[in-house]
C-alpha cells in the first residue's frame, strides 16, 4: 500500500484522537484507547472505517503506529479488507479484489489475529500479574565479556533494590522524585539470562525470559551486534529493549526501534568530542594510522573518527582492518613504523584493545619521534575493566567514556558510594548505563501509570532528567538517544589504586556532541504492545 | 521372521517418536521448559543432529563443519524473505538446495581424505565461511550485525540489507505494515505454531533417516564405517557412497538452518563458528552416536542446559535451598553456583567427561543399561531403543 | 624490505608458539594415539603460572595511608608486598620484576604434576577407545579447566609485564643494516630465542637418550616395543607430562605478549591443530616446519598490500594452507603413513 493516496499527513494528536486529511477535507477518529485487548481492535476498526474513510484508517495505522507492527498488524488489515466488502465501499474495492487471494489465505490464519499476547486482558504482552512486576537482565555471563557482564547484573541488583527501597544510590539524586518503593504498586523482580555475546544466544535468552519468565523489559548486552539483534526481537514481542552497553551508531540510527531505547553514548559522540581535544594536544598537521576491528562497530568507529580529524585537517595514511581476536597483533603493528603516520588510533574493544594496546606499546610507539613529533596512540572507546590490567600501557593515551567513577558530581558520588559499599570495588561505565537504564524504565512506568510499551515509551521521549552522573540529559524523541556530556579522558600518568586507571580532561558539552536525528538514518516505526 | 519383527519394531520406535515429540509442550512443562523457542530450538537441533549423524554414526567421518551448512541454510532463508516472499516454503526449497549444493563442493573435496585429516579439511572450510561472512562477505550477511527482514523499501537507493523488495508478496498485493513476519501460507511461524511445524518436520526427518538406516545404502554406510578397506578391496568404490551421506546431512544441517530463520528471522555469522559445529558432535555423542534418538535426545539435553541453567542465579539458588539453616544454605549456594547460572559451561564440560568416561554409547546406552537392568534380562543383544547397535569400542591405530 | 623482515620476524615469534604448542600435541598423538584438546588448556595454565606466580610475589599487607583516600574516600590501604618486608625492597622488586621468567620454574613443576595426573587419571583409560572418544574427553575437560580459571581469575585478559630490563624494543635494523627505523620488542626476540631453546631441546632428548629412542620406537611401532618387555605405559606417564611441561613454559612465557585469559586455550586450539595436520600427524620436524611456515605466512597475509589485492585474506590464510597442504600432500608436509587415517 503506498501512502501517496492521502495528500495530507495524517498525525496522532494524542494517545486517543487520530487526524488526517483527505482531498483538503479533515477527517478525525476518536480511538478508545491506544492499544486495545485483541477483540476491541477489530471493534476499533469497524468504528473507525464506519466513522472516517478507509485511506484515513490505512494511512493513520500506518503513519501514526496506532497499531503494533507484525502479523497481527498485517492480518488484521487483512481481515479490514473483509469488513470494507461489507461496506461496499466503491473506493477501496480495487484494492480488496486485489489483496483477496492473501485474505482468503489469511482466513485460516484468523484464530491467531491478535490472539498473541491479549489473553490476561491488559492489553499488552507480560502485563504483570499479582504484586511482582518481573524485569529480564540479559548479560554476557560466558564469554570474553564476562566480567563486564557480571558488573552489569551487580548494577541491576543495586537498582532493584533502590527502586524496591525507594531510595538510595543515584535515586536520591535523581531529578524525578515519583518512585516512592516499587513500580506502580507492585516490587521488581528480575530474571537473568546469558547472552554468551552471541546473537542467536542473546535472542533466545531474551525469548526464554519474556515467554516463559513474563519479563516486561529487557536490558543490558554488552556489544553492539547482540543489542541490535535482541532491540529487533523485543520490538516484535512488544516489549521495552533498554539497552545496555552499545556503542554503535546503528543501535539508534540505521537499526532503531519504536521499543528500543538507549542510555550510552555512540561513535559519532566520540568523534565530535575526541576530535577538539586531540587538536590542542596533538595539532591540525597529524596523519593517523587506524587498526580496525574487522566488523559493523570498528567500522562505525573508524568512519566517525575518520570524519572529525580530517575536518581537523589531519590525513589518514591507511585504516587496516584486523580480524576480531586476533590476538597478536604484531604482525599489523609493525607497518605503522615506517607508514609516516604520527598518530595509532586502535579501533578496538574489550579483549582486542588490551592486546592490541598492549602490543603497541611493546613496539615502542609511544614515546617514538616521527615528523619531528611525539608519536601518540588513541583508544576512541575507553573500558576501564579492560585497561585496568593494562596498567602502565595506558598511561597518557586518549580516549572517551560513557562514564567514570572518579566525577565528583552528586549522583556520581552518590552511586559510588552505594555500589562500592555493597560490593567494596568502584562500578564500570558498564554498571553505571545499566543501573540507569533500570531507573529510566522504571520511573517511566511510574509516570505513565502502565507497564505498556507504549506509554512507557510516550513517557521516556523527550524526558529530560538529570543527577544520574551525567549532567542534564534527555532521551531524544526522534531517536531514543540520549543526549548528555561526553567524558574524554586520559590514562593516568600516577594512579593512586588499581582502580584509578583514568582521568577525566574535559567533559565536551552536550550541545558540541549533539547531531541532528536523521543524520544516522533509520526509521523507529510504530511501537509494539506484543 | 526378523525382519518382520524389526519392521514392526521400527513402527513402534516411530509412532512413539512422533508422540513424545508432539506432547512435548506438556512432558516439559513441569520443567519450565515448555515454552515455544526452547521447544523449537529442540526441534531445529533435534533435525540437525539427525543429519548429523547419517554422517557421523553410519559411516563414521566426524566433521566438524557442519556449522557452515546451517549458516548457509539460514543467510538463504533471509534472502528468499528479503527478495521473494514471507512464505517459508520457497526459503526452505531455497536453503536445503542450496546447502546441499555447498555440501557437494566441500563434501566432495574433503573425502579425499579421511579420519582426522577428513576433520581438518571440514573445519578449514567452515572456518573460512565464518571469518569471510564476518567480514568481506558482510554486504551479503550484514556482519556482526546479522541479516534481517525489513519492511518493504521505498527508495531504490537503500541498499538491500536495510530495505526489503519481496517480489512475490507484492506482486500477489499482500498488504504489509512495518516489518512483517514469516508463514506458512498464512499459518505464523512464530509461537506454538512455529513448534508444530518444526516438530513435523523433525517426525519427517525421523522418518527418512530411519528408513535410509535400514536400506541397502544405509548398510553400505555401515560398511563403509565397520571397514572401508575391505569394501574398497571388493571393488566397491565408497566414494560416492561417501559423498551422498554427506550432502544429505548437509541439506538436513540447511534445514535446521532454514528453521531457525523461519521461527526467527535473523541470521548471524557465529551460527558458523567451529564452536557450533563442535555443539552437534557433543549432541550426538552425549545422546548416543548411530542411534536415531540419541542425537535429539542430546540435543534437548544441551538447549535446556543453554537456556535454563544458565539462568539459575544466587537469588534463585537461594529461594531453592531456602529449607536449609542459614550457614548451610550459604555453603550450599556457592557450591552449585559453581556449576550452574554463569557457570553453566562447567556443568556442561563434567556431564560430557561423566558420559564419555561411563557410557561410551550415550545416554541412549544408559536407557538400555536401565531397562535391562529393570526388565532383568540379558535377552535383548540388540534392543529395539538402540537402532544400528551402540558403537562398540574399537582399538586405536 | 624492512617491512619484509619485520613480518618474518613477527612469523617467527608466531611460529615459535605455534610449533611449542603443537610439538606437545603431536608428540602425544605420535606415542599415545590420544587425540588431546585440553591441549590448549594446557598452554593456558601455563600462562596462568606466571600470573599466579606474580601474584603469590605480590601478596602483601596492609599499611593505612596517611594522605592518600581510597574511591570512596576513606583513608586508603596501601599494599605492601611481605617480600619486599621481607628481603628489603630492592631484592624484592627484583623478584617481582622477573615474575614472568621465574614462572617458568613454577610452569616445569605444575605441568609436570597436571600432565602426571591427567594421564594417569583420565588419558590412560582412553588409549583403546576411539578419537571422538578421546575428542570429546578432553574437550570436556578444557571447558572444565577453562571455567575453572574464569571462576578464580576472572573473564577479563590479565596483562603481565616483561622484565624491565628486555621490555624496551630493540633495534634491530641496525644490527642488520637496515637503518635505524627497524625496531622490535626486546621480550618478542627473547621469546624466539626461547622456543628455539626449548625444541632443540626436546629433538635433543628424544634423538641422544635412551628414553627418547624408547619414544621414537613406540612412535613407531608400540606393540612391537610392548612386546620387547618395556614398561611402556610409564614411558607415555613421561611423554604427556613432557607434552604438557612444553605446552606450560610456552604459555608461561608468552604472557608479555598476549595477556592470558581463561579461554585462550580454545583461540590456540583450533590454529594448533591446524599445525599439527599440516605437519603431518605424529611428526616432530613436521609440526615445527608447520609451526613457522603458518606463523610467517599469517605475518605477510596482513600486511595492506596484502590485503588490498585480496581482501578478508589474513582471516583465513590458516586455512587455506591447511587446505592446500592437505590436498596435495595427504599426509601433511611430513606425515607417515597410517597415523590417524581412520
Amino acid at each position: 500500500m503506498t501512502v501517496a493516496e492521502t495528500d495530507g499527513a495524517i498525525q496522532l494528536i494524542s494517545p486517543s484522537v487520530l487526524q488526517g486529511h483527505k482531498d483538503n477535507k479533515p477527517y478525525f477518529a476518536t480511538v478508545l484507547g491506544f492499544s486495545l485487548p485483541g477483540a476491541e481492535v477489530g471493534v476499533l476498526a469497524e468504528r473507525l472505517i464506519a466513522g472516517a474513510v478507509h485511506d484515513a484508517l490505512v494511512c493513520a495505522l500506518e503513519r501514526c503506529r496506532i497499531l503494533p507492527p507484525s502479523k497481527i498488524y498485517i492480518d488484521g488489515l487483512r481481515s479490514m479488507g473483509g469488513h470494507f466488502m461489507s461496506e461496499k465501499t466503491e473506493i477501496t474495492r480495487r484494492r480488496v479484489i486485489k489483496s483477496g487471494a492473501a485474505a482468503a489465505a489469511a482466513a485460516g490464519a484468523t484464530p491467531y489475529f491478535f490472539s498473541r499476547a491479549f489473553a490476561d486482558g491488559h492489553g499488552y504482552r507480560n502485563a504483570p500479574k499479582g504484586d511482582t512486576v518481573t524485569f529480564g537482565f540479559n548479560v554476557p555471563q560466558t564469554g570474553a565479556y564476562a566480567d563486564e557482564g557480571a558488573d552489569e547484573l551487580r548494577a541491576y541488583e543495586l537498582a532493584v533494590e533502590h527502586i524496591n527501597a525507594g531510595g538510595g544510590g543515584m535515586l536520591d539524586t535523581f531529578s524525578s522524585k515519583v518512585l516512592k518503593g516499587g513500580v506502580n504498586g507492585k516490587k521488581v523482580a528480575f530474571v537473568t539470562g546469558d547472552t554468551q555475546t552471541k546473537s542467536d544466544a542473546a535472542r533466545a535468552s531474551a525469548k526464554r525470559m519474556i515467554e516463559n519468565d513474563g519479563a516486561i523489559m529487557i536490558t543490558g548486552g554488552s556489544s553492539s551486534g547482540v543489542a541490535i539483534a535482541v532491540q529487533g526481537l523485543c520490538q516484535e514481542a512488544g516489549v521495552i529493549f533498554m539497552a545496555g552497553l552499545t556503542h554503535s551508531n546503528d543501535t539508534t540510527g540505521k537499526d532503531k526501534r519504536a521499543n528500543g531505547f538507549r542510555h550510552f553514548f555512540n561513535t559519532e559522540m566520540t568523534g565530535s568530542a575526541l576530535a577538539p581535544v586531540l587538536e590542542s594536544n596533538f595539532g591540525k598537521d597529524r596523519t593517523a594510522y587506524h587498526l580496525t576491528a574487522d566488523y559493523t562497530w570498528g567500522w562505525s568507529q573508524e568512519g566517525s573518527i575518520k570524519k572529525y580529524t580530517e575536518n581537523l585537517g589531519w590525513k589518514t595514511a591507511a585504516a587496516v582492518r584486523t580480524p576480531l581476536g586476533a590476538g597478536d597483533f604484531s604482525s599489523f603493528i609493525t607497518p605503522v613504523l615506517d607508514s609516516g603516520a604520527d598518530v595509532l588510533v586502535l579501533n578496538h574493544y574489550g579483549k582486542d584493545m588490551v592486546n592490541s594496546l598492549t602490543q603497541a606499546v611493546q613496539f615502542g610507539l609511544r614515546g617514538k619521534q616521527v615528523n619531528g613529533k611525539d608519536f601518540a596512540i588513541v583508544v576512541p572507546l575507553y573500558s576501564r575493566l579492560m585497561a585496568q590490567g593494562a596498567g602502565e600501557n595506558v598511561k597518557g593515551i586518549y580516549g572517551s567514556t560513557n562514564w567514570h567513577w572518579s566525577l565528583s558530581d552528586e549522583g556520581s558520588k552518590a552511586f559510588v558510594k552505594s555500589f562500592g559499599t555493597k560490593y567494596g570495588f568502584p562500578p564500570s561505565q558498564a554498571a553505571h548505563t545499566t543501573y540507569c537504564q533500570a531507573i529510566l524504565y522504571a520511573d517511566a512506568c511510574q509516570r505513565a501509570g502502565t507497564f505498556m510499551p507504549s506509554e512507557v515509551g510516550k513517557a521516556l521521549e523527550g524526558f529530560k532528567f538529570d543527577g544520574l552522573g551525567n549532567g542534564p540529559t534527555e532521551y531524544r524523541a526522534e531517536d531514543h538517544q540520549c543526549f548528555k556530556d561526553v567524558l574524554v579522558v586520559k590514562g593516568k600518568e600516577n594512579p593512586s589504586s588499581k582502580f584509578d586507571v583514568l582521568e577525566v580532561v574535559e567533559v565536551t558539552p552536550r550541545a558540541q556532541v549533539e547531531y541532528k536525528a536523521d543524520l544516522l538514518g533509520g526509521e523507529l516505526g510504530p511501537y509494539n504492545n506484543g | 521372521m526378523a525382519a518382520a519383527l524389526s519392521k514392526s519394531k521400527d513402527w513402534i520406535l516411530f509412532v512413539g517418536f512422533s508422540a513424545v515429540i508432539l506432547l512435548l509442550p506438556w512432558i516439559l512443562a513441569p520443567i519450565g521448559a515448555g515454552y515455544p523457542d526452547l521447544l523449537q530450538k529442540i526441534a531445529i537441533f533435534g533435525i540437525f543432529a539427525i543429519g548429523f549423524n547419517i554422517l557421523f554414526g553410519l559411516t563414521g567421518y566426524l566433521s566438524f563443519g557442519h556449522a557452515a551448512f546451517i549458516g548457509v541454510g539460514s543467510y538463504m532463508s533471509l534472502w528468499s524473505f528479503k527478495l521473494l516472499t514471507m512464505n517459508v516454503l520457497p526459503a526452505m526449497i531455497f536453503s536445503v538446495a542450496l546447502a546441499g549444493l555447498f555440501a557437494f563442493a566441500i563434501g566432495y573435496v574433503s573425502l579425499r581424505r579421511s579420519g582426522i585429516y577428513f576433520s581438518i579439511l571440514t573445519l578449514a572450510f567452515a572456518q573460512m565461511s565464518y571469518n569471510l561472512a564476518y567480514s568481506v562477505l558482510t554486504p551479503l550477511t550484514n556482519g556482526e550485525t546479522g541479516l534481517q527482514t525489513r519492511a518493504i523499501r521505498t527508495n531504490p537507493e537503500t541498499s538491500l540489507l536495510d530495505g526489503d523488495i519481496r517480489i512475490i508478496d507484492q506482486a500477489l498485493g499482500v498488504q504489509e505494515l512495518g516489518v512483517p513476519t514469516t508463514n506458512f501460507f498464512g499459518l505464523s511461524m512464530s509461537g506454538m505454531s512455529g513448534f508444530y511445524f518444526c516438530a513435523i518436520l523433525l517426525i519427517i526427518c525421523f522418518f527418512i533417516a530411519q528408513r535410509l538406516t535400514n536400506s541397502n545404502f544405509g548398510m553400505m554406510l555401515k560398511a563403509i564405517k565397520s571397514n572401508q578397506n575391505r569394501l574398497n578391496y571388493t571393488g566397491i568404490h565408497t566414494r560416492p557412497y561417501l559423498i551422498a551421506a554427506f550432502v544429505i546431512s548437509g541439506m538436513y544441517a540447511g534445514l535446521a538452518g532454514s528453521l531457525m530463520a523461519v521461527t526467527d528471522p535473523i541470521a548471524g555469522a557465529e551460527r558458523m563458528q567451529w564452536t557450533a559445529s563442535g555443539e552437534v558432535v557433543l549432541m550426538t555423542i552425549l545422546g548416543g552416536v548411530g542411534t536415531l534418538i540419541g542425537p535429539v535426545v542430546g540435543a534437548s539435553l544441551i538447549k535446556y542446559a543453554e537456556q535454563k541453567v544458565s539462568s539459575w542465579n544466587e537469588g534463585i539458588l537461594s529461594s531453592f535451598f531456602d529449607f536449609l539453616p542459614e550457614t548451610l544454605q550459604h555453603f550450599m549456594v556457592s557450591v552449585s553456583s559453581l556449576f550452574v547460572g554463569e557457570s553453566w559451561h562447567t556443568t556442561l564440560g563434567v556431564l560430557f567427561m561423566v558420559v564419555v568416561i561411563f557410557l561410551p554409547g550415550g545416554l541412549m546406552e544408559g536407557f538400555r543399561r536401565i531397562i535391562e537392568r529393570v526388565t532383568g534380562g540379558k535377552k535383548s543383544a540388540k534392543p529395539g531403543a538402540v537402532e544400528s547397535g551402540a558403537r562398540a569400542p574399537q582399538p586405536a591405530e | 624490505m624492512d617491512a619484509i623482515f619485520l613480518q618474518i620476524l613477527n612469523g617467527l615469534d608466531k611460529g615459535g608458539a605455534y610449533a611449542l604448542i603443537a610439538l606437545g600435541l603431536t608428540l602425544v598423538f605420535g606415542t599415545l594415539g590420544v587425540v588431546n584438546f585440553a591441549h590448549g588448556a594446557l598452554f593456558m595454565l601455563g600462562a596462568f603460572c606466571a600470573v599466579t606466580l606474580n601474584r603469590l610475589l605480590n601478596v602483601s599487607y596492609e599499611q593505612v595511608s596517611e594522605t592518600e583516600k581510597d574511591f570512596l574516600g576513606n583513608p586508603l590501604k596501601e599494599q605492601v608486598p611481605y617480600l619486599q618486608g621481607w628481603l628489603g625492597e630492592d631484592m624484592g622488586s627484583f623478584l617481582l620484576d622477573y615474575s614472568v621468567p621465574l614462572s617458568i620454574i613454577m610452569a616445569i613443576v605444575v605441568m609436570g604434576i597436571v600432565g602426571v595426573v591427567m594421564e594417569r587419571g583420565l588419558i590412560r583409560h582412553f588409549y583403546k577407545r576411539p578419537h571422538a572418544d578421546q575428542i570429546l574427553v578432553t574437550f570436556g575437560l578444557a571447558i572444565v579447566i577453562g571455567e575453572l580459571i574464569r571462576h578464580y581469575y576472572g573473564a577479563n585478559p590479565i596483562p603481565q609485564s616483561a622484565p624491565s630490563a628486555v621490555s624496551g624494543a630493540a633495534n634491530v635494523g641496525a644490527w642488520v643494516g637496515l637503518g635505524n627505523n627497524v625496531i622490535y620488542p626486546w621480550w618478542r626476540l627473547v621469546y624466539f630465542a626461547f622456543s628455539a631453546v626449548v625444541i632443540f631441546g626436546v629433538f635433543a632428548f628424544l634423538q641422544f637418550t635412551t628414553f627418547g629412542m624408547v619414544v621414537r620406537a613406540g612412535m613407531q611401532d608400540r606393540e612391537t616395543v610392548g612386546l620387547l618387555g618395556i614398561n611402556i605405559q610409564q614411558k607415555f606417564t613421561i611423554v604427556f607430562a613432557l607434552a604438557a611441561i612444553v605446552a606450560g613454559v610456552a604459555g608461561a612465557m608468552y604472557t608479555p605478549i598476549l595477556p592470558p585469559d581463561y579461554n585462550m586455550g580454545m583461540d590456540f586450539l583450533v590454529l594448533s591443530f591446524v599445525v599439527v595436520v599440516v605437519g603431518g600427524m605424529g611428526s616432530l620436524g613436521g609440526a615445527v616446519l608447520a609451526g613457522f611456515l603458518l606463523g610467517i605466512l599469517q605475518s605477510f597475509a596482513s600486511m595492506s598490500v596484502v590485503q588490498n589485492a585480496l581482501p578478508g585474506i589474513a582471516q583465513i590464510i590458516v586455512y587455506l594452507v591447511a587446505v592446500i597442504v592437505l590436498l596435495t600432500l595427504p599426509r601433511g608436509l611430513m606425515g607417515r603413513k597410517g597415523v590417524m587415517e581412520d
